[in-house]
C-alpha cells in the first residue's frame, strides 16, 4: 500500500481525535454530579439520542462484520441485520417509556423498583460485565484489525492504542463527552456509507438485479449467495440465533442507559423511533456494500491475500476494500478513520455501561448500601472504567481470530437470557419477586455461559477439542426459555413474606411506570 | 403505594386508557413478532422458499425483498406507535393526572413538578 495513503487517513483520524478530545475537554468541565456522568444530566433530545442509539448499534461489528458476512456469504448477513432491527420496535411498544419513567441511571435501577436491590443489581451487574466484556473483545478485535491493515501498526498496539483513548472520553467526559462522540461518528458513518452504497449501485446502472447478478457469477458458491446458507445450517440454531438478537437487543446495557439520557418517556419514545429508521437504512445500506464487495473485490488481485486465503485481512474488511475499489485512496483513508471512530465511540459507551454496573450497582448500591457519597461514587466509577479498559486490551489480544460478527451474536445472548426476562417480567408480571428474579436469571446467566464455552467455537475452535458437548453455535433458544421457566417456577414458589411486599408494590410501580409520575428527572433535586 | 398513585390506579378512565393503551402496544408487537418469527421459521424450516427466483428476475430471490420489507415495517410500526401515543394516549394521561392533581391541593405543588417530569408540557 503507497504510504502517501497511510498518511490520507492518519490525518482524517487525527482530525477526528483532536475533535473528540476537545469535546472531552468541554464535557469534563460539565461533567459535575452522578448525573451528568451516567445521564448526561438527562439533557440530550430524542433525535440526538436516537443518533447516539444508532451509532451503539452501528458499531464495528455491525458494519464490517455484517458487509463482511454479506461478502462471505451473501443472503445470511440479511439474518443478522433483520434481528438487530427487530428488536427495536419491541422496546418502543413494551419498554421504552416504562424503563425511563422508573430508572435512573442503570436497567437495574428499573427492576429493583420492587424488588430488593442487592441480590438484582449483583446479578444485572454480572450480566452487563458478561455482555459488555464480550461487545468489548469483538470491537477491539475489529479495531486492531483494521488498523493492522491500514497503519500497519502491529495488531497489539492497535488495541492499545483504542484501549487508551476509550479511557480517556470515558474516565474525563462520562455520558456527555461518549454520546457528543458517538453522535458525529454516526453522522460520519451514514454519510460514507450511503456514498459507498451509492457509488455501488451507479456501477450497475442504479439496478439491484445487475448487482446481484455480478456478485453470483464472481462468488464462488454461485447462486447459492442468494438464499440462506451455511451460516445457520440446522432449524435449531437458526431460531436460537433469531431469539438472541431480538431479546438480545431488549437487555443490552450500553443501550438500555441511554434512555436515562433524555429528559422524558416523550422524548425516550422519540429516540427509539429515529434509531430504528437510522438503523434500518443503515443495515440496508451494508446489504448493497456487502454484495457490491462480492462484485468488485472478487477475483481482483489487488485485494487478494498473498497466502491465497481470501481477501487481505479477512472478510472483516471487505468494507474497507470496496471503499477503495470505488472512491480511491482518499475516501479509503475517509472510510478508515470513519471506522476506527466507530469502534472508539461504541467501546466507550460499553465501557461507561461497565462501569455504571459496577460504581452505581455493586459499589453505591450494594456496598454503600445505596447511600453513596457522590463524588465517591463517580470516582469508583473512573477507576472502573480505567480497569475495564484495561481488560478490554488484554481479551482483544487473546481473540483476534473470532469473526466479530459472531463475538456479539454470543454478547446478544447473554443480554437475552439475564437482562431481559428480569426486566420484561418485572414490568409485566405482578408475580416476580426477587428470589425468582435472582435464581432464574443466575441460571439463565450460568446455562448461556455454559452452552457457549461447552459449544463448537470456544470447546472446539479455542480449546481443540474434537467434538463439541454443546451441539449448537447459539444458546439463546434453550438458556433465554431456561431463565423465564425458572424465575416464573422460583417466584411462584415464593411463600416469603418479602415475596408478598414484593407482589403487592406491583400496584405503585405500574401507575409510577405508565405515567412518569415521581419518576427521576434531568438532575438532582 | 401514596394516595394519589393508589387513586390514580383506581380511576376507571386510567384503567380503561391503560387497557387500550396496552392493546395497542401488544398488537403492534404482535405483528413485529409474527413478522420476524416467519421470517426465522422459514429459513429454519423451509430455506428454499427464500430461495425462489422472483419474477423475470434472474438472480433476485424472494428472501430478499421480504427481508427489505421486515426492516420498513419495523420503521413504520414505529411511527404508528409515536404519533398515536403523543396524540392520543398522552393528552388523555394528561387530563387524568391533572384532574387527580387538582382535587388534592395539599399534594398539588409536589406532585406537579413530579407530574411535568413524567409528561412534557406542550
Amino acid at each position: 500500500m503507497a504510504q502517501s495513503m497511510n498518511f490520507l487517513a492518519i490525518g482524517m483520524f487525527a482530525i477526528f481525535v483532536a475533535a473528540t478530545l476537545g469535546i472531552t475537554f468541554w464535557a469534563a468541565r460539565r461533567t459535575r454530579s452522578a448525573s451528568d456522568f451516567y445521564a448526561a444530566g438527562g439533557g440530550i433530545t430524542g433525535l440526538q439520542n436516537g443518533l447516539a442509539i444508532a451509532g451503539d448499534f452501528m458499531s464495528a461489528a455491525s458494519f464490517l462484520g455484517i458487509s463482511g458476512l454479506v461478502f462471505a456469504s451473501g443472503f445470511d448477513g440479511l439474518i443478522y441485520s433483520i434481528g438487530f432491527l427487530v428488536g427495536w420496535p419491541l422496546i418502543l411498544f413494551l419498554l421504552a417509556e416504562r424503563l425511563r419513567n422508573l430508572g435512573r441511571y442503570t436497567f437495574a435501577d428499573a427492576v429493583s423498583f420492587r424488588l430488593r436491590p442487592l441480590p438484582i443489581r449483583t446479578l444485572a451487574a454480572c450480566g452487563t460485565l458478561c455482555v459488555v466484556a464480550l461487545y468489548l473483545v469483538a470491537q477491539m478485535v475489529g479495531a486492531g484489525k483494521l488498523i493492522q491493515l491500514l497503519f500497519g501498526l502491529p495488531y497489539p498496539v492497535a488495541v492499545v492504542l483504542v484501549g487508551c483513548l476509550m479511557i480517556l472520553y470515558v474516565t474525563f467526559g462520562g455520558m456527555l463527552a461518549t454520546t457528543w462522540v458517538q453522535l458525529i461518528k454516526a453522522c460520519l458513518l451514514l454519510f460514507g456509507a450511503t456514498v459507498m452504497a451509492v457509488a455501488v449501485l451507479m456501477r450497475t446502472g442504479w439496478s439491484l438485479d445487475g448487482l446481484f447478478s455480478a456478485a453470483v457469477a464472481k462468488h464462488p458458491k454461485g447462486v447459492e449467495i442468494m438464499s440462506p446458507g451455511g451460516l445457520v445450517s440446522d432449524p435449531i440454531s437458526a431460531i436460537s440465533l433469531g431469539l438472541a438478537l431480538m431479546f438480545g437487543t431488549a437487555g443490552l446495557p450500553h443501550i438500555l442507559m441511554r434512555f436515562f439520557t433524555v429528559p422524558d418517556a416523550v422524548q425516550a419514545r422519540r429516540s427509539v423511533f429515529f434509531a430504528t429508521g437510522f438503523i434500518g437504512y443503515f443495515y440496508i445500506l451494508t446489504f448493497i456494500i456487502g454484495f457490491g464487495a462480492i462484485m468488485l473485490l472478487r477475483g481482483d488481485p489487488a485485494f487478494l491475500a498473498e497466502d491465497g486465503s481470501g481477501i487481505r485481512g479477512g472478510n472483516n474488511m471487505a468494507a474497507i476494500h470496496l471503499a477503495q475499489a470505488v472512491g480511491g485512496d482518499v475516501f479509503l483513508g475517509f472510510i478508515s478513520a470513519v471506522a476506527f471512530a466507530t469502534i472508539l465511540a461504541v467501546v466507550s459507551g460499553l465501557t461507561l455501561a461497565g462501569a455504571s454496573a459496577i460504581s452505581h450497582d455493586l459499589y453505591a448500591s450494594v456496598w454503600c448500601a445505596g447511600t453513596p457519597n457522590e463524588a465517591r461514587e463517580v470516582r469508583v466509577s473512573r477507576i472502573a472504567t480505567v480497569l475495564l479498559g484495561l481488560a478490554a486490551i488484554g481479551l482483544g489480544i487473546s481473540f483476534e481470530q473470532q469473526n466479530v460478527a459472531y463475538m456479539v451474536g454470543l454478547a446478544f445472548a447473554i443480554a437475552a437470557s439475564v437482562n431481559f426476562p428480569i426486566l420484561f417480567l418485572s414490568m409485566f408480571w405482578p408475580g416476580l419477586t426477587t428470589r425468582g428474579a435472582t435464581v432464574g436469571g443466575a441460571i439463565g446467566l450460568f446455562t448461556a455461559v455454559m452452552c457457549m464455552i461447552l459449544g463448537p467455537t470456544i470447546w472446539v475452535d479455542i480449546l481443540g477439542h474434537d467434538a463439541p458437548i454443546f451441539p449448537y453455535k447459539h444458546p439463546a433458544l434453550f438458556s433465554t426459555t431456561a431463565a423465564f421457566i425458572c424465575i416464573i417456577l422460583v417466584s411462584r414458589a415464593d411463600r416469603s413474606a418479602q415475596g408478598e411486599r414484593e407482589r403487592a408494590a406491583f400496584g405503585a410501580q405500574f401507575v409510577r411506570s405508565q405515567t412518569g409520575f415521581g419518576a427521576a428527572g434531568a438532575a438532582e433535586h | 403505594m401514596s394516595e394519589i398513585s393508589a387513586r390514580i390506579a383506581a380511576d376507571p378512565a386510567f384503567v380503561a386508557l391503560q387497557k387500550s393503551r396496552s392493546r395497542f402496544a401488544w398488537s403492534l408487537a404482535g405483528i413485529v413478532l409474527v413478522a420476524y418469527f416467519s421470517f426465522i421459521l422459514i429459513i429454519a424450516f423451509m430455506p428454499q422458499v427464500f430461495g425462489r427466483v422472483v419474477g423475470d428476475s434472474e438472480t433476485l430471490t424472494l428472501g430478499i425483498p421480504i427481508g427489505l420489507v421486515i426492516i420498513v415495517l419495523c420503521f413504520l410500526l414505529t411511527g404508528i406507535y409515536v404519533r398515536r401515543a403523543n396524540r392520543v394516549f398522552d393528552p388523555a394521561l394528561r387530563d387524568i393526572l391533572d384532574r387527580h392533581l387538582e382535587s388534592d391541593s395539599g399534594l398539588n405543588a409536589e406532585a406537579n413538578g413530579a407530574g411535568d417530569e413524567g409528561l412534557s408540557p406542550r
